[in-house]
């Protein structure tokens, strides 16, 4: 891949997307690279579609939103629906593995995890969000570890820094296991 | 120093921090609204004051009372209700109070749409109120300039004693970006009178222009009136005094131009086709041009940093020297287009408008390159 | 002090109409400032548009004559930022009840020290003589040829619903009674407002057939009690309370918050 990443977040108001995207983009900047966190959501503050546009380069950067999404986190159908087809081809997609993809094109490289099945083992299912960053981290290798634990500490309310944490290193365990798996052109 | 990741509405609180803003009154709107909240939780700390008023009216009222009595005070809104402070702006200016407005625009007219960019407040920023009336606008374009201009706009509003505008869309207040917030800018607050209080005349600014208007409360008594007034402060009908009283307030902007117009030129010395802009535009521009002279197309940029007073001497310049074609990307029907179209011929200038809510993309600028190339 | 002191006397002859009432209210908020410690330098006069409102020009303190209806807001940017300084508005009755009553509804809520005098010749004057929210039902204004349709506020009673913790009418024909409420509203520690029945002899007196300067004040004598009596418009203090003021509050909090900083 290249040094340029257009990252749309995406899932249901109130999963915390927009979270993830600035908690990515904190860490992409605390390891030198040039970045822009934009966000478009609906009136409604729970539910509808949302979605965290992180644009990461070592390159100046300008314009703000992205052109060519050749990385995508989506948490639901509704947002994989939506935003999917902003996917470029070749481009990397991490869902739940209860989210139907088979709509997308085949050149399009899809990473499916249990991601709520692993948050609600951790008994808090809000912290998908954090949990899909350890995953898509790893799949992309885009930040540091440090980095990414640093961002999360700084941006979650205190009191759930621990589980969030926690959540990081079980994505990225996930990640792993994903990654190891032989890619053949397919889902994963 | 490290860079911060943060929102320019973030940027614009630290900035009217750091020029040493302790009175924020505002009212909540979309998309200003973080401004008001961080607001809310940084000045007690400081020993400032945060008031969240009744309305914008009230809101505006409640700043240039805070100024007269001699803190820096900075509200800040959206289309609505920088419509509704249109009176009291008037105020601030012919009673030379300075103060800041953030007006973080949004779709309009009327309600519009709160949650998307627009640039359609351009011309209201400057005519918004009645009568001919001084008022300088500063246009950030990305976070870091909404910092910087932020303390700027706060520097030039003491120094000439006047109300700016600082004017940015929803796309620029709500993007996150790395962000130096340096300490080291230079802050500049309002001149305290040189007479004793028995000699003081508040509007006597002799060939200075700019009035040295002393705080409540500090000793110099004298009345302060939106009527029409003469150097003591008082109303007048004299003609004579009205008149020198509208052209002074005039003069203490135009004839600072030079001190006061801020702007950036990328590559305009052997520009055939340059682009004009600032906001969220200015950002596709900037790709675009950069994308071009990497093909090697001699095409430049001028962003403009202040919109009022309107750089025309630059344009004039450029045109003069280029007889480049101007393209002109703006999320209204062509409010900057036609200010332009005073100093660089419309059959020079390629307009490129959007009023849908969404930005004007880069592929929508390299069309417009193409049509004039 | 003495009261005529507090006078910018370069400023005269006022505008106000012979017969107005206004520079009687005017004399007893100087009278009850006079007797009381304020240094003019830590007087703030505020002031919005109308005949009332040309007061605060003619008065040597700190004062700032704003735009129309915006006199309370103003005045609470200024005591905010210096909450040494006494702060008074003077205002009429379009000018407080009509275009800024949200604002005057808001300053009692909040409780915040500001004296409001308000001028109530139940008329606009400095347009002539058109009805305002203080203009009894079915009187005559030059917008109201057939009579006002519209009823009036109570003044006393909006403020005391909006959370004022000083509230008082006076008239011009009690100059007396109308010092000494005016002087325990500026020494009340809250947000005080101080209604004044006053009389505009060249529009609202005219226009209703009420007769000379001297007539409208006999018949504010003959209509008003300071003593409750039945049918007459009451006179006197109706709200006065000691509750946290604004200012006071506002200090806690900045005062709570360093402290919070400074014990993490």
């Amino acid at each position: 891949m290249n040094n340029n990443w257009e990252l749309i977040i995406s899932g249901s108001g109130g999963q915390g997307a927009i979270l993830a995207g600035i908690i990515f983009a904190e860490a992409a900047l605390a390891d030198g690279y040039n970045v822009i966190q934009t966000q478009s959501y609906g009136p409604e503050a729970r539910g509808g579609a949302s979605r965290s546009e992180v644009l990461i380069s070592k390159e100046e950067l300008a314009y703000p939103k992205v052109q060519q999404c050749n990385l995508m986190v989506a948490l639901t159908q509704e947002s994989l629906d939506k935003y999917g087809p902003l996917l470029a081809d070749g481009g990397t997609l991490i869902i739940d593995e209860d989210i139907d993809a088979s709509a997308l094109n085949t050149s399009i490289k899809v990473y499916k995890a249990p991601i709520f099945t692993a948050a609600a083992k951790l008994l808090r299912p809000m912290v998908a969000n954090v949990l899909v960053l350890g995953i898509l981290n790893t799949v992309s290798g885009i930040v540091s570890m440090e980095s990414l634990v640093n961002a999360v500490r700084a941006r979650v309310p205190a009191a759930t820094t621990d589980i969030n944490l926690a959540a990081l290193e079980e994505g990225s365990k996930i990640g792993k296991e994903l990654s190891a798996k032989a890619f053949k052109g397919g889902n994963i | 120093m490290s860079k911060r990741l943060i929102q320019g509405n973030e940027a614009c609180v630290e900035g009217a921090l750091a020029a040493g803003a302790r009175f924020f009154a505002g009212y909540p709107i979309t998309p200003s609204t973080e401004i008001a909240e961080l607001m809310a939780e940084k000045l007690p700390a400081l020993g400032g004051v945060f008031m969240q008023m009744e309305d914008e009216i009230a809101s505006i009222a409640a700043i240039i009372g805070a100024s007269i009595a001699g803190t820096k005070a900075m509200t800040a809104t959206s289309g609505p209700g920088f419509s509704l402070m249109q009176e009291n702006l008037g105020f601030a200016a012919m009673t030379e109070v300075p103060i800041v407005v953030v007006n973080v625009t949004r779709g309009g007219p009327s309600t519009g749409t709160p949650t998307k960019p627009s640039q359609g407040d351009f011309m209201q920023a400057r005519w918004g109120c009645h009568g001919d009336h001084p008022i300088i606008v500063l246009a950030p374009s990305s976070v870091q300039e909404v910092y910087n201009l932020t303390i700027t706009a706060f520097n030039m509003s003491e120094k000439y004693m006047v109300p700016v505008v600082l004017l940015y869309d929803e796309v620029v207040g709500h993007l996150r970006e790395g962000v130096e917030l340096k300490g080291t800018a230079e802050i500049i607050n309002r001149d305290f009178p040189l007479v004793p209080p028995e000699n003081y005349r508040p509007y006597a600014t002799g060939d200075g222009l700019i009035p040295k208007l002393a705080p409540f409360g500090s000793g110099y008594r004298y009345h302060m009136s939106g009527l029409s007034h003469d150097e003591t402060g008082f109303p007048t009908g004299n003609p004579a005094t009205i008149e020198n009283l509208v052209v002074r307030l005039q003069d203490k902007i135009e004839k600072n131009r030079q001190d006061i117009i801020k702007y950036k030129a990328i590559d305009v010395e052997d520009a055939e086709v340059i682009f004009l802009a600032y906001g969220s535009p200015l950002r596709s521009a900037l790709q675009v041009q950069k994308q071009a002279r990497a093909r090697g197309e001699k095409v430049g940029l001028i962003q403009l940093l202040t919109l009022w007073p309107f750089p025309h001497e630059l344009l004039t310049e450029t045109f003069a020297r280029n007889n480049a074609d101007f393209i002109i990307p703006e999320l209204s029907l062509g409010q900057l287009a036609d200010e332009a179209s005073k100093s660089v011929p419309r059959d020079k200038i390629t307009r490129v408008n959007r009023n849908d809510g969404a930005l004007i993309t880069p592929a929508q600028l390299e069309q417009a390159l193409k049509g004039v190339r | 002090m003495k009261y005529k002191d507090f006078l910018r006397k370069d400023k005269m002859p006022h505008i106000w109409c012979p017969g107005c009432g206004h520079g009687m209210v005017l004399s007893s908020f100087l009278r009850a400032l006079a007797k009381r410690e304020y240094h003019p330098d830590k007087v703030a006069v505020i002031s919005g548009i109308g005949c009332s409102s040309r007061a605060s020009g003619y008065l040597n303190f700190n004062t700032l004559h704003t735009t129309h209806g915006r006199a309370i807001p103003f005045a609470t940017g200024i005591k905010m930022a210096k909450p040494e300084l006494k702060v008074v508005v003077l205002t009429g009755d379009g000018d407080s009840a009509a275009i800024g009553g949200n604002h005057l509804i808001h300053a009692a809520r909040r409780n915040i020290e500001l004296t409001v005098i308000v001028f109530n010749n139940n008329i606009y004057g400095m347009t002539s003589g058109q009805y305002s929210p203080l203009t009894p039902h079915m009187r005559l204004a030059t917008t109201a040829p057939y009579g006002n349709i519209d009823y009036p506020f109570d003044l006393v009673k909006l403020a005391e619903g909006a959370g004022a913790s000083f509230v008082a009418r006076g008239a011009t024909a009690q100059p007396r009674h109308l010092e000494k409420i005016i002087g325990q509203g500026l020494d009340h520690n809250g947000f005080s407002l101080i209604e004044v029945i006053t009389q505009c002899p060249t529009y609202f007196g005219r226009k209703n057939r009420m007769g000379s300067a001297v007539d409208m004040l006999q018949w504010q004598r003959d209509n008003t009690s300071t003593t409750g009596k039945e049918g007459k418009i009451p006179l006197g203090i109706f709200v006065q309370e000691e509750r946290p003021e604004y200012c006071a509050n506002y200090h806690h909090l900045v005062k709570t918050v360093a402290e919070g900083k400074g014990s993490e």
